[in-house]
């Protein structure tokens, strides 16, 4: 784009960026501090991932972006439109196809493999601040691998509800020395981060931190040998292209409790109807009409 | 000395940076994997175009550097192309050496700031043909060999003191020619 | 019923796009506003985008206001994205607040002092009547010219130094100043930081918590012990020169609020200072910013840390408007996913308390 660098950052940003992300990958499961920048997207709309992504973007590469799972959510459909234009990259939304992809909430269905990169948005880096609000405290816990907090808090969450009460930014401990906070992806997405074959990059913008697990890293959620890590999701198979094991949204279609469930993963939903899967509410590919009916 | 400064940078610093920088994040990803970098540039002697490769895209006048005695004659073209000025390896976050200096004596950082460490740019002779290493930890699904040649015969050993200060220690990026080889603290080395 | 998938997300944001300029123009009939309207009639608006955007350039300033259609918190943000994309050539010298060409300059503690008590253009007396003349267009008379010139004006605090009843200014910290733009915030973060981060910050913030320490949340007794408005030089020296050179002035406004202190151990009873800074005319902004300085000065002058503007990592991390209003926002960015996973969990925890009743029922 005219009177900007290519992917926005000038370049002694992006090397103060690229240290810190050698650092993470250095470090897993660390938080670096960095000199984040105020760039054209509000605080809390992707500004780590944006920088992140920029700092590692190159001509080569092919981008994916998806919110919620899919490439078609607004926000991703802006930060897509934001590298296209100041870096004039190659976009796809192929998880297979693309070398790098960049995610908010959602790790993609189909498996990552080597040489990929997923950046995660991160609203909040710090995975206790719900119980110690000061990061000055938490950040002398993580020098301690003091995690006796967190252990407490899931404790009082079995004793009093018969289990572990959070669904989503399910805490894991990296490398088996620090406890990071996988981004608000469902708790159903954590086990895909454990021994990915792909590079997993994390930035937090507004909260200024960058973090990182390599490939084949021990990830593990956290929990109890009588309370083992479970992974949920909604008890159904994907109404268009049924799928039983996906991750599902669910759609209300009606005020009398009607409701479809579909994929969150609009590419996995999308490439397995190509393939000639069908759900019981949807219609093959290609049948006239165009948009997918659900009967109810 | 004004032939070392007249040697050009990269020729597009945005374009080669970046892929200097992913081959630089593959290696640390992936450690002892070898990767090309710095290959179109016309290094100032005694650097190997990977090793002014990784000077061009990390260093700047926002990062303390040093350098050791035996690479002096490249020094004007560093200070130039980076826009800093050097400093001593104990106040240093990057430092280039071509003989290993004694880890011990370099800033590892703290336990609350394990990042605030040095990253120890090394020159070897050759990477993928020398002595054999063992390499295992994160980055690697299974332990992997590493051929070196050029470093210290009690490398494993030195390797083992700085490991085992995890989080805290110092990276090493393995310099030779145009390949390079990352050891981040987390890994394992052993004589294979 | 036929369910459509959510598409067409980029055309959807091409004709939100077209309908906020729309929006923004109103309606065709009515004249236009210039951006050099909004930086001469609209000014206290543009001080306080400049402040909070931390760029000194009025046109800017009044650019992004009309961009925004005058969301001033917008507008800082817009002028923030601009100016982290520019270099940085040179540090300027610190302003000698001292020699500032004065426009106005009071004080609460003396009745009178050396260089006099100048109002200037301020809504301090103003009864708050709505000047219905205003709604037409009418030429305003010139104000009366003073009868001599004002003179440079010693700053109160150093009128009162040789008595040591006021601590002096701290010793200029060795090295350049901290900049929090470029490295993140760390703990214990030194006072240059944290006046950069109160000039940065949101006024509506600060003023709150200015307020809460006047209200007992972390009192500090204070005085204003002057305020003073006008135009400072700016100079730089360029390292060819290697002597300083005037580059323009800009407006500021300077608060020095005095506090009483008990004294400790070792330093006998005096008065403290807390001290606030701002581009342009913003008297409120920059008072507030005093009393907060001041209260996260307690630690430091042996004070219980008891309030929230005592509290130097709450006040920091909550000060910036662009932080604070990208996060707030960013919730209506969709969460369906989080969502979904919470649903599941209420409805297994409803299940799972419904199962016991049903046995105690039977």
């Amino acid at each position: 784009m005219k009177g900007y660098n290519f992917a926005y950052l000038d370049e002694q940003t992006k090397r103060m960026i690229r240290r810190a992300i050698l650092k993470a990958v250095a470090i897993p499961g660390h938080q670096i501090p960095f000199g984040s920048r105020e760039i054209p997207l509000p605080y809390g709309w992707g500004t780590g991932g944006i920088q992140v992504t920029a700092a590692i973007l190159g001509a080569d590469d092919r981008l994916k972006v998806i919110d919620q799972g899919a490439d078609d959510t607004t926000n991703a459909v802006s930060i897509r439109r934001f590298f296209a234009r100041t870096a004039d990259v190659a976009t796809t939304t192929k998880t297979a196809d693309a070398t790098v992809i960049q995610t908010r909430h959602r790790i993609p269905e189909t498996a990552l493999r080597d040489g990929q990169i997923i950046v995660y948005q991160v609203p909040q880096p710090e995975p206790m601040y719900r119980l110690e609000p000061s990061r000055v405290e938490t950040r002398r816990m993580h020098a301690l691998a003091d995690y006796g907090l967190m252990h407490v808090k899931l404790y009082e969450d079995i004793a009093r509800l018969g289990h572990i009460g959070i669904s989503y930014d399910y805490p894991v401990m990296v490398n088996a020395r620090y406890l990071m906070a996988p981004s608000p992806i469902p708790a159903f997405d954590n086990p895909k981060m454990h021994m990915m074959p792909a590079l997993q990059l994390f930035g937090a913008g507004r909260e200024k931190r960058i973090y990182a697990v390599p490939p084949y890293t021990e990830v593990r959620s956290l929990d109890f040998v009588d309370h083992p890590f479970h992974p949920a999701r909604a008890p159904h198979a994907c109404g268009l292209c049924g799928a039983g094991d996906s991750y599902l949204d669910e759609v209300l279609t009606d005020d009398r409790g009607g409701r479809l469930f579909v994929c969150s993963d609009t590419d996995y939903c999308e490439t397995r109807r190509a393939d000639g899967q069908v759900g019981a509410e949807g219609v093959p590919v290609g049948m006239p009409g165009g948009a997918v009916e659900a009967t109810q | 000395m004004s032939a070392t400064i007249d040697l050009p940078g990269f020729a597009d610093p945005a374009r080669d940076a970046q892929r200097a920088f992913r081959a630089v994040l593959a290696a640390m990803a992936e450690p002892g994997s070898l990767r090309m970098a710095g290959d179109d540039l016309i290094a100032p002697a005694p650097l190997a175009p990977a090793t002014a490769a990784v000077l061009l895209t990390l260093v700047d006048g926002d990062m303390s550097l040093a350098m050791d005695a035996a690479t002096y004659p490249a020094h004007p073209w560093v200070i130039f192309h980076c826009g800093t000025t050097l400093t001593e390896p104990a106040k240093a976050r990057f430092i280039v050496a071509l003989d290993c200096p004694d880890l011990s004596t370099l800033p590892s950082g703290s336990d609350e700031a394990p990042e605030e460490s040095s990253t120890l740019i090394l020159q070897v002779r050759a990477l993928g043909s020398g002595t054999p290493y063992c390499l295992s930890g994160p980055g690697l699904r299974s332990p992997m060999i590493l051929r070196a040649d050029g470093l210290p015969a009690d490398f494993a050993a030195h390797w083992a003191a700085n490991h085992a200060l995890f989080p805290r220690g110092i990276d090493i990026i393995l310099c030779a020619g145009a390949t390079l080889v990352a050891l981040p603290r987390s890994m394992t080395v052993e004589n294979a | 019923m036929a369910y459509v998938a959510v598409k067409g997300g980029e055309r959807a944001i091409d004709n939100a796009h077209a309908w906020l300029a729309e929006t923004r123009r109103g309606n065709p009939d009515v004249p236009e506003i210039g951006v050099a309207q909004i930086a001469e009639q609209i000014g206290r608006a543009v001080d306080r985008v400049m402040g909070e955007g931390s760029l000194f350039d009025r046109e800017l300033a009044a650019l992004a206001i009309k961009q925004s259609q005058g969301d001033l918190i917008e507008a800082a943000f817009l002028l923030r994205a601009y100016r982290t994309t520019l270099p940085r050539f040179i540090h300027s010298e610190p302003v000698d607040t001292a020699g500032m060409a004065i426009r106005r300059r009071i004080s609460a503690t003396f009745k009178d002092l050396p260089g006099g008590q100048i109002l200037g253009p301020t809504y301090d007396y103003t009864h708050r009547l709505l000047d219905f003349a205003l709604a037409s267009e009418a030429t305003v008379a010139a104000a009366p010219e003073a009868s001599h010139p004002v003179g440079e004006m010693a700053h109160v605090h150093s009128l009162l130094r040789h008595e040591g009843l006021l601590e002096n200014d701290e010793p200029a910290a060795a090295g350049e100043p901290g900049d929090l733009t470029r490295q993140p915030l760390s703990f214990p973060a030194p006072r240059d930081v944290r006046l950069q981060a109160l000039a940065r910050g949101d006024e509506g913030f600060l003023l709150a918590l200015g307020y809460s320490t006047q209200r007992g949340w972390g009192g500090t007794h204070p005085f204003a012990g002057e305020i003073r408005m006008g135009e400072a030089v700016v100079e730089i020296i360029p390292p060819e020169l290697g002597f300083p050179i005037d580059i323009g002035d800009i407006t500021l406004t300077e608060c020095q609020m005095i506090n009483q202190f008990k004294g400790s151990k070792t330093v006998p009873a005096q008065f403290t200072r807390g001290y606030g800074l701002v581009f342009g005319h913003s008297e409120r902004k920059a008072m507030a910013m005093a009393l907060v300085d001041r209260a996260m000065r307690a630690e430091e002058l042996g004070e219980d840390v008891t309030a929230p503007a005592q509290n130097i990592e709450f006040v920091l991390y909550h000060s910036d408007n662009v932080e604070g209003t990208g996060f707030t926002e960013h919730l209506k960015l969709p969460h369906y996913v989080d969502f979904q996973s919470e649903l599941e969990t209420v409805r297994r925890m409803r299940r799972d308390m419904a199962a016991p009743m049903a046995e105690v029922a039977q």
